[in-house]
C-alpha cells in the first residue's frame, strides 16, 4: 500500500486569534500545530503500513513554517514528505488547495489518499472529496475504521453517519478517505524517530511552479468579522432555591412548559 | 432560480429531515432578497411524503428525481443524478442542508459543475445585487464574509443546521406543482452496506423538544442521576458534551457538538458545560438556552438566554423540586 496523507498546519487550539491588517485572515504570530483530524489520518496511515507494508508519504500545502508538520510526520514514521510551499497558501479555497495537492503528486500513483475530515481554521470540510473528484477516484468520508476489502484491489471502511449511525462501504483502490478524529490512538515520536527523520527526503515544490494561486479560487473570503452574539443573557441570581423558582417562572412564560 | 436539494431522513425514510425545511426557509429568504423563484428537488427512498410536504410550501415547483438506483444513498449516484437535474433546471444558486450526507457528495457535485461550495452558511446579505454569505471560521472564533468568484457558476451552498428556522419556511397560497424528472445515473464502484447503530438505545436527539445536557462539571458518573432527574422532571432527553461520552459515562449517541449531533430544540439546558466551540456549534440554534455553571466567565453564557451562576449540585436539586411543585 502506498499511502499519501495530507496534513494542514493550523493555529493551536488555545492560540489568541487577532485579525491581520487586511482583515482577511488572522495575524501570523501565533503558535501552530497539526490539524487534529489530520494527525489521526497520519496515525492511520502508519498503522496500515505496519499491518500491510508499503510507503507513507506526508504532504502539506502551506508557507515555510508548515514544514514543521512534515518533520513531525517523518519523525513518527512517514517515509518521505512533500512540501507544497507558498506564502499565500492560506488564501486558497478548498478547490484551489485540492488542485495544488493533485498537481504536486502528478506522476505518482497512490493506493490510498487520506485527509482529515475538516480543518480547524477554514473548516470547509471539502478538500479530500475534491481531490477524489479531480483524480477521478472514489471516496468515502468520516472514516472510523479501515480493513482489507477481500482482495488486494478493495478496502472496506466504516463511515460515521449522523445520530449515532454507521455504515460499512466497500470501494476499490485507489481511493480517497477523509478520517475522523478518534479512529485510533495517536503515537508520540521517539528520539530514534526524530533522529532518523533528518535523513528522510523532504521534497519542495512551490505553488507558483504548479500554477496554483488564489486566481483559481471559486469562492473567496472578503473579510473576517466577529461572530454575532446572541441577545443579552438574563442572569438569574439569589439562593439556589430562589434561582430555581425564577427559572421555572421564566420557562413557563417563554417556553410554555 | 434558486434550487434547494432536500433530504429524506436517514433512519426513517419517508420522513422529512428537519434540516431540509431549514434549507427551504434559507432559500426562500435568499430568493426574496434576489427576486428569484425557489424550487425544491426531492430524491431518495420513499420520497413521496417529503414531496407532498414540500408542495405545501411557497415554491415554484417540487421536482422528484426518479431512478431505481435512488433507493439508497450512494455519492456517485447522487452526484450524477443531481448533475442532470441542475443542468436541466439551470439555477443560479443551489442550497443544501449541512448534513453528513451532503458533506459526502456536495463538494464533488460542485466541483464537477465548475462551481464552488460555500459550506456551513449561517446568513447572508446582498451588496450591489450580489449576495455575500456568512460562515464560521476558526471554530467559530471568527465569522467570514464569503462570496463566489467569477469562476463559480452556479453557486452551491450548505446551510448550517439551526441557523434558519424550519417553521419559518413560508406556506404557499396554493399547492406547488409536482414534477418528476427521470435521471440516469451510471454504476458506482462504491458499495455501501446497511445503516446500523452500535449503541443499544440509540436516540435521535434532533427530534427532542427539550434537552438537558451535562458536561465535565458533573465530576463523577454517579452524579449523573441528578441530571437524569432533571431531564425526567422536564420531560426532556439527556445529552452530554464530548468528554462525558469519551469517558464512557454516557453512550456516544447522546453527544452534542461538532463530532456528535447538532440540535435546535425548544429548550436546551446546559449543566456544568463550559461551552467549548465544538459544543456550541451543536446547540446554539436552540430556541431557548439555559446555562448552569459555577464559572461566570464560561463561554456557554454567551449563547445562553438565561444564566444561572452557581454550584450545579445545589441548583439542580432545587430546580427539580421547583418543577415538581408547579406540576
Amino acid at each position: 500500500m502506498k499511502i499519501l496523507v495530507c496534513l494542514k498546519q493550523v493555529p493551536a487550539k488555545d492560540a489568541p486569534l487577532k485579525l491581520a491588517p487586511d482583515a482577511r485572515w488572522i495575524r501570523d504570530d501565533v503558535s501552530y500545530e497539526v490539524n487534529e483530524p489530520d494527525a489521526f489520518a497520519l496515525e492511520e496511515a502508519l498503522r496500515q503500513k505496519e499491518a500491510h507494508g508499503g510507503e507513507v508519504v506526508a504532504l502539506t500545502v502551506g508557507p515555510a513554517r508548515a514544514a514543521q508538520v512534515l518533520r513531525e510526520a517523518l519523525a513518527k514514521g512517514a517515509d518521505r514528505a512533500i512540501h507544497v510551499e507558498g506564502a499565500n497558501a492560506h488564501l486558497l479555497d478548498s478547490y484551489a488547495a485540492a488542485e495544488a495537492i493533485t498537481r504536486a503528486i502528478a506522476g505518482e500513483s497512490f493506493d490510498l489518499i487520506f485527509t482529515g475530515l475538516q480543518s480547524d481554521d477554514g473548516g470547509y470540510g471539502q478538500t479530500g472529496v475534491i481531490v477524489a473528484e479531480l483524480l477521478g477516484a472514489p471516496h468515502a468520508t468520516i472514516i472510523m475504521r479501515i480493513e482489507p476489502g477481500g482482495d488486494a484491489k478493495h478496502i472496506k471502511v466504516k463511515r460515521e453517519l449522523e445520530s449515532g449511525n454507521f455504515q460499512y462501504a466497500k470501494l476499490p483502490t485507489p481511493a480517497v478517505l477523509t478520517i475522523q478524529s478518534g479512529i485510533n490512538k495517536l503515537r508520540y515520536a521517539t528520539l530514534m524517530g526524530i533522529k532518523q527523520a533528518k535523513n528522510k527526503p523532504l521534497a519542495q515544490v512551490s505553488l507558483e511552479e504548479i500554477g496554483v494561486g488564489p486566481n483559481l479560487n471559486r469562492q473567496t473570503v472578503l473579510r473576517l468579522v466577529p461572530p454575532s452574539k446572541r441577545k443579552g443573557t438574563t442572569m438569574i441570581t439569589g439562593t439556589p432555591k430562589e434561582q430555581a423558582a425564577q427559572l421555572v417562572e421564566h420557562l413557563r412564560n417563554d417556553v410554555r412548559l | 432560480m434558486i434550487l434547494v436539494i432536500t433530504e429524506t431522513k436517514l433512519t426513517a425514510p419517508g420522513k422529512f429531515n428537519p434540516a431540509s425545511l431549514e434549507a427551504v426557509a434559507a432559500a426562500q429568504q435568499l430568493g426574496a432578497a434576489l427576486q428569484l423563484p425557489v424550487a425544491a428537488v426531492v430524491l431518495g427512498a420513499d420520497d413521496a411524503a417529503l414531496a407532498g410536504e414540500l408542495a405545501t410550501r411557497k415554491l415554484a415547483k417540487v421536482v422528484r428525481l426518479q431512478n431505481p438506483a435512488l433507493g439508497a444513498y450512494n455519492p456517485d449516484v447522487w452526484v450524477q443524478s443531481l448533475v442532470q437535474a441542475v443542468s436541466q433546471l439551470q439555477p443560479r444558486y443551489v442550497l443544501f442542508p449541512h448534513t453528513y450526507q451532503v458533506r459526502d457528495y456536495a463538494p464533488q457535485l460542485a466541483t464537477r459543475m465548475a462551481g464552488a461550495l460555500i459550506s456551513d452558511v449561517t446568513g447572508f446579505r446582498v451588496e450591489n445585487g450580489q449576495p455575500i454569505f456568512l460562515r464560521p471560521m476558526f471554530q467559530g472564533k471568527w465569522a467570514a464574509e464569503v462570496a463566489f468568484t467569477a469562476n463559480s457558476a452556479p453557486g452551491f451552498l450548505t446551510v448550517q443546521i439551526g441557523a434558519f428556522r424550519g417553521d419559518q419556511a413560508e406556506a404557499g397560497a396554493a399547492a406547488a406543482p409536482l414534477e418528476t424528472l427521470a435521471v440516469t445515473p451510471g454504476p458506482s464502484p462504491l458499495h455501501a452496506g446497511e445503516v446500523f447503530q452500535e449503541a443499544k438505545q440509540a436516540v435521535d436527539l434532533t427530534q427532542a423538544p427539550i434537552i438537558v445536557a451535562v458536561g465535565r462539571g458533573i465530576k463523577e458518573p454517579k452524579n449523573l442521576d441528578l441530571v437524569r432527574e432533571l431531564a425526567a422532571a422536564l420531560g426532556g432527553e439527556l445529552a452530554a458534551s464530548r468528554p462525558i461520552c469519551d469517558s464512557g459515562w454516557l453512550p456516544m449517541d447522546r453527544q452534542i457538538g461538532s463530532s456528535g449531533q447538532t440540535v435546535a430544540p425548544k429548550l436546551y439546558l446546559a449543566v456544568g458545560i463550559s461551552g467549548a466551540i465544538q459544543h456550541l456549534v451543536g446547540m446554539k440554534g436552540s430556541r431557548t438556552i439555559v446555562a448552569i455553571n459555577k464559572d461566570p466567565e464560561a463561554p456557554i453564557f454567551e449563547v445562553a438566554d438565561y444564566g444561572v451562576v452557581g454550584n450545579l449540585f445545589d441548583v439542580v436539586p432545587a430546580l427539580v423540586t421547583a418543577l415538581k411543585n408547579q406540576a
